[in-house]
């Protein structure tokens, strides 16, 4: 049943991306019926991943209980990881290589690692002084030009408790929701580094971070400046979508046709590529009437909303978002600390979840990232209470598979299946336990986190020589 | 008092509610949690009778003619008390006309007392009631002074009489908040409290002698159950027109009166500092002030000086989880530092520290399980669970001096329990049975109904409106 709905999802989330496709034109399939070389244009990377996964070695996990990510569940499971890639996951006759360092799982818990779509993480970094802060570019409501990953502190304290609590080994940094648009986010895997570029998750898209609601109408409504109001907000947004497409129609012609480049505009580059679909949108929004009104604009201007964030009334719009294929991150019971969070309920996610949309646990929390598994087991129970019975395998596609979906990574990593990133957990129990922490924490099979290894706790510049250095925290 | 049904509890619901204060009630069968740090005990008994405890434990007798409420397979604890919070003074964080936290253009501070805005309808109180919280220590906060004014320790029932005890203690800002109050500094902040102190005891000096004060050998004890006349009779005395101070004053006579207790050791003074110096600067005021009764709030770093606060017999009360340097001040932060303090002998209970503090303190509990999920790491502190369900229930009652009401299943406590559908520090548990005071409470609130109308999102022959 859940499979069936899922199913259905991926199929009409392929029609849409298929029909953004089409609307796009993309630029190859012109060029490539013209012999002349096409016309110099502009890098859409330009600072590359430099990420490259870590030493490991042959390992095999046995005898444990095995959630795969995509709602499947294996007992007594073995789980081999080889090469930066999940190599096999099946029962306990699953072949082991020659050599392969042994892990008994008994008692234990495999799953892949929990990937975060909604994290602040190196933008508003701890400690959170003011000078640390570079989440916002509240200067202006519309900012698509600013990239969160020229913000990010890879020294953030918050990475090692994400990993090492958390069992995170990838997330999205958004910038703030000041801002009508914010700018563009980053997709990281979760590992320590001189650099942003050398956390940056090799072929993951960019994502652009935009909001509605209170926020941009508050920061730039006290100013005395637009948008002061909800209607604003749209008029706004829409307005940008205009100037995005004729901006898009120029370069496109340009990248087609030749002749005099156009000027550049880095805001425009942005919302170009979100027209082209090479850009993800994830929309901050909460109240449902103003996710149904995202809906239609995305319509008007032709793209597609990845996910809602917070989405704190999607269970009033379940059926909507369902047949827009959108996916909703959540939290599991936050509410009432504005207007928009008034209506909360602690059942949303397995409300939106039981409508056949697609869910997903986040965060938005340095605290809240490290322990996402334990808000999808109390959404899960709470969700249990009213009758939804969803099994605790279905329930992890909210911590991995689904926000990879949501991110444009769900063909490299968020599941355990052969041929897949080797990002994995294994879990001292039961994952929905209270009393469960990781016990180690692999990302592209390297061994990054042992909770019996203190050399594998890793430890930011920022906390060395200070009090508490390379605590258990 | 409204009627209500919820499925799990139905079955219980012959305790009706308003009308069990009379009554002996017995709940059996269930695995029995006292609250004061001992481990749960299986198949125990707690015997209710005119809204106190009578008995809990194994082996209890069940009293002729008591209604019996079968508990079998549930759990049975004390309610929850929330050791720092804002419960009951906020609707909506961000929306200012129902946020009666601080007072930003007050010419008060000390004097500022938080029960009259105590609105028990607050949706924050009925949905915390239904995460099984009974009782809140709520404090004010500070908005330009260290002084944020007097706390009360409020129930969470669904009737209109919320204080418990009003004026239980003032509250005051002396780390990185503080310094910012006082104008900027740290030392700006000490000179601001020793001169309130000054002013307080000068003000005393021009009224009536008081009863109170004492050693500071007979302060230096754990906070106990005394009583607090403050709580019903305010600091008058100290108004009285005949009553003149010196020239050189900053504060209100309002607020210098409302000083005048916590100096004498008759209010407790709640002291909030994170960073491991400014705890032992605090704990140094006692020298100069031997009459103080502090207790020590935040504390992420207390870890590092837990022998200098436990030989200064103070409690704390810690944000659970805090395990980053999200300032300066809490470099040291650890999710052992709660289970370190306890290991030294200090008496330690969970609050939310400007921290989602008043509105979800329904997650003391889970913060609580947490601290006990340390145990299975090397090198990690942990509390036993028993102590854990202490810092949530029996060590915020004895910290705000009220051990001997509220927080425990021990006997002569105000019949405070929650029946949950299992362990209680656990995430998949729920509270089903919620008890204040001997009267059964609803559970239902905004968030349930909301949850019950979009069941299934799409809509009838109505629109959702009609639905409820």
């Amino acid at each position: 049943m859940a499979l069936t709905r899922k199913a259905a999802f991926i199929a009409l989330a392929a029609a849409l991306a298929a029909a953004g496709c089409t609307r796009s034109d993309p630029p190859q399939s012109a060029s490539a019926s013209r012999p002349r070389k096409p016309p110099p244009t502009y890098s859409h990377d330009p600072y590359p991943s430099t990420y490259h996964r870590y030493p490991g070695v042959v390992t095999a996990i046995s005898g444990a209980t095995v959630f795969d990510g995509e709602g499947g569940l294996i007992e007594n499971g073995t789980v081999v990881l080889a090469d930066g890639l999940v190599q096999a996951v099946g029962g306990p006759d699953t072949a082991i290589p020659e050599g392969a360092t042994r892990i008994d799982g008994r008692g234990k818990w495999v799953t892949p690692g929990i990937i975060d779509v909604h994290s602040h993480l190196g933008d508003y970094p701890s400690p959170g002084v003011e000078a640390n802060s570079d989440g916002n570019e509240a200067t202006g409501p519309v900012r698509p030009e600013v990239w969160a990953e020229h913000s990010v502190w890879p020294q953030d304290p918050g990475f090692s408790r994400a990993l090492v609590n958390g069992g995170v080994t990838a997330m999205q940094i958004l910038p703030g929701s000041a801002n009508l648009f914010g700018g563009r986010s980053v997709v990281i895997k979760n590992v320590p580094a001189r650099t942003v570029q050398a956390m940056k998750f090799p072929g993951a898209p960019y994502g652009l971070k935009m909001a509605c609601g209170e926020n941009p109408k508050r920061v730039y409504g006290s100013r005395n400046q637009m948008p002061g109001s909800r209607m604003a907000n749209v008029a706004l947004m829409r307005q940008t979508w205009a100037r995005a497409q004729e901006y898009k129609r120029k370069w496109d012609k340009y990248e087609r046709d030749g002749g005099e480049m156009p000027a550049r505009d880095l805001a425009m580059d942005t919302l170009r590529g979100v027209l082209a679909g090479e850009i993800l949108v994830h929309n901050h929004c909460y109240r449902a009437d103003e996710m149904a009104i995202i809906i239609d604009m995305s319509k008007e201007f032709g793209y597609h909303v990845s996910a809602f964030h917070h989405a704190v009334e999607a269970y009033k719009i379940a059926d909507l978002l369902k047949a827009n294929g959108i996916c909703s991150a959540m939290w599991a019971d936050w509410y009432g600390f504005k207007m928009e969070a008034y209506d909360a309920v602690s059942e949303n996610i397995p409300l939106v979840h039981n409508a056949g949309a697609c869910a997903i646990v986040h965060s938005d929390d340095p605290n809240g990232i490290q322990r996402l598994n334990q808000e999808a087991a109390k959404a899960l129970a709470n969700g249990r209470r009213i009758g939804i019975n969803i099994s605790d395998e279905i329930a992890w596609t909210w911590l991995s598979f689904n926000p990879a979906k949501a991110l444009g990574i769900a063909d490299k990593t968020g599941s355990l299946k052969a041929g897949k990133m080797a990002d994995v957990v294994l879990w001292n129990g039961h994952p929905f336990s209270v009393y469960t922490r990781p016990e180690r924490v692999w990302i592209d099979g390297a061994l990054m986190y042992d909770a019996n290894d203190p050399k594998r706790r890793p430890v930011s510049d920022f906390e060395l020589g200070q009090p508490g250095e390379g605590d258990v925290k | 008092m409204k009627r209500f049904v919820t499925g799990a509890g139905a079955l219980l619901l012959a305790l009706g509610s308003g009308s069990a204060l009379a009554q002996t009630v017995a709940i059996t069968g269930g695995t029995v949690a006292i609250g004061d740090g001992s481990e749960p005990i299986e198949g125990g008994t707690v015997v209710i009778r005119n809204g106190r405890i009578v008995a809990a434990g194994r082996g209890v007798a069940v009293p002729a003619g008591a209604q019996v409420l079968d508990a079998t397979g549930k759990w049975v604890t004390p309610g929850l008390v929330a050791g720092f919070s804002r419960v009951g003074l906020i609707e909506v964080d961000a929306v200012n006309e129902t946020n009666d936290v601080a007072a930003n253009n007050s010419p008060f501070s000390a004097a500022i007392d938080v029960a009259p805005a105590i609105n028990p309808r607050t949706t924050a109180i009925a949905v915390s009631r239904a995460g099984g919280v009974t009782r809140a220590i709520v404090a004010p906060g500070t908005a330009k002074s260290i002084f944020a004014g007097q706390g009360a320790v409020i129930d969470l029932g669904n009737d209109m009489d919320a204080v418990t005890r009003a004026r239980a203690f003032q509250f005051v800002e002396m780390g990185e908040t503080g310094a910012d109050e006082a104008g900027g500094s740290r030392p700006a902040a000490y000179v601001l409290f020793r001169n309130a102190l000054r002013e307080a005891r000068d003000l005393g000096r021009f009224s009536a002698p008081l009863s109170g004060g004492g050693s500071g050998e007979r302060q230096a004890r754990a906070n106990d159950q005394r009583d607090f006349p403050l709580e019903d009779v305010p600091d008058s005395r100290l108004l009285a027109p005949g009553a003149t101070r010196p020239d050189d004053v900053l504060l209100t006579r309002f607020d210098a009166a409302a000083l005048v207790p916590v100096l004498q050791g008759r209010q407790l003074l709640l002291v909030h500092v994170e960073r491991a110096s400014d705890i032992l600067q605090v704990l140094a005021l006692k020298r100069e002030f031997p009459n103080l009764r502090l207790v020590l709030v935040g504390a992420s770093e207390g870890w590092t000086v837990a022998d200098r606060i436990a030989a200064a017999r103070v409690p704390v009360i810690a944000n659970a989880l805090n395990d980053l340097p999200a300032t300066f001040e809490q470099l040291a932060a650890t999710q052992s530092n709660v289970a370190r303090l306890r290991a030294a002998g200090i008496s330690v209970s969970l609050g939310m520290i400007n921290d989602e503090e008043a509105r979800q303190v329904r997650l003391a509990r889970q913060q609580a399980g947490n601290l006990v999920a340390a145990g299975r790491l090397p090198g990690g502190t942990a509390l036993s669970w028993g102590e854990a369900l202490a810092t949530i229930t029996s060590a915020p009652a004895e910290a705000i001096g009220m051990g001997g009401e509220i927080g425990s299943l021990r006997p002569g406590r105000r019949a405070d329990v929650v029946i949950w559908s299992g362990d209680p520090l656990e995430n998949s548990t729920a509270a089903e049975v919620v008890i204040i005071d001997g009267v059964q409470q609803p559970l239902d609130n905004h968030q349930t109904k909301l949850r019950d109308r979009y069941r299934t999102p799409t809509e009838g022959d109505l629109p959702k409106a009609y639905e409820r």
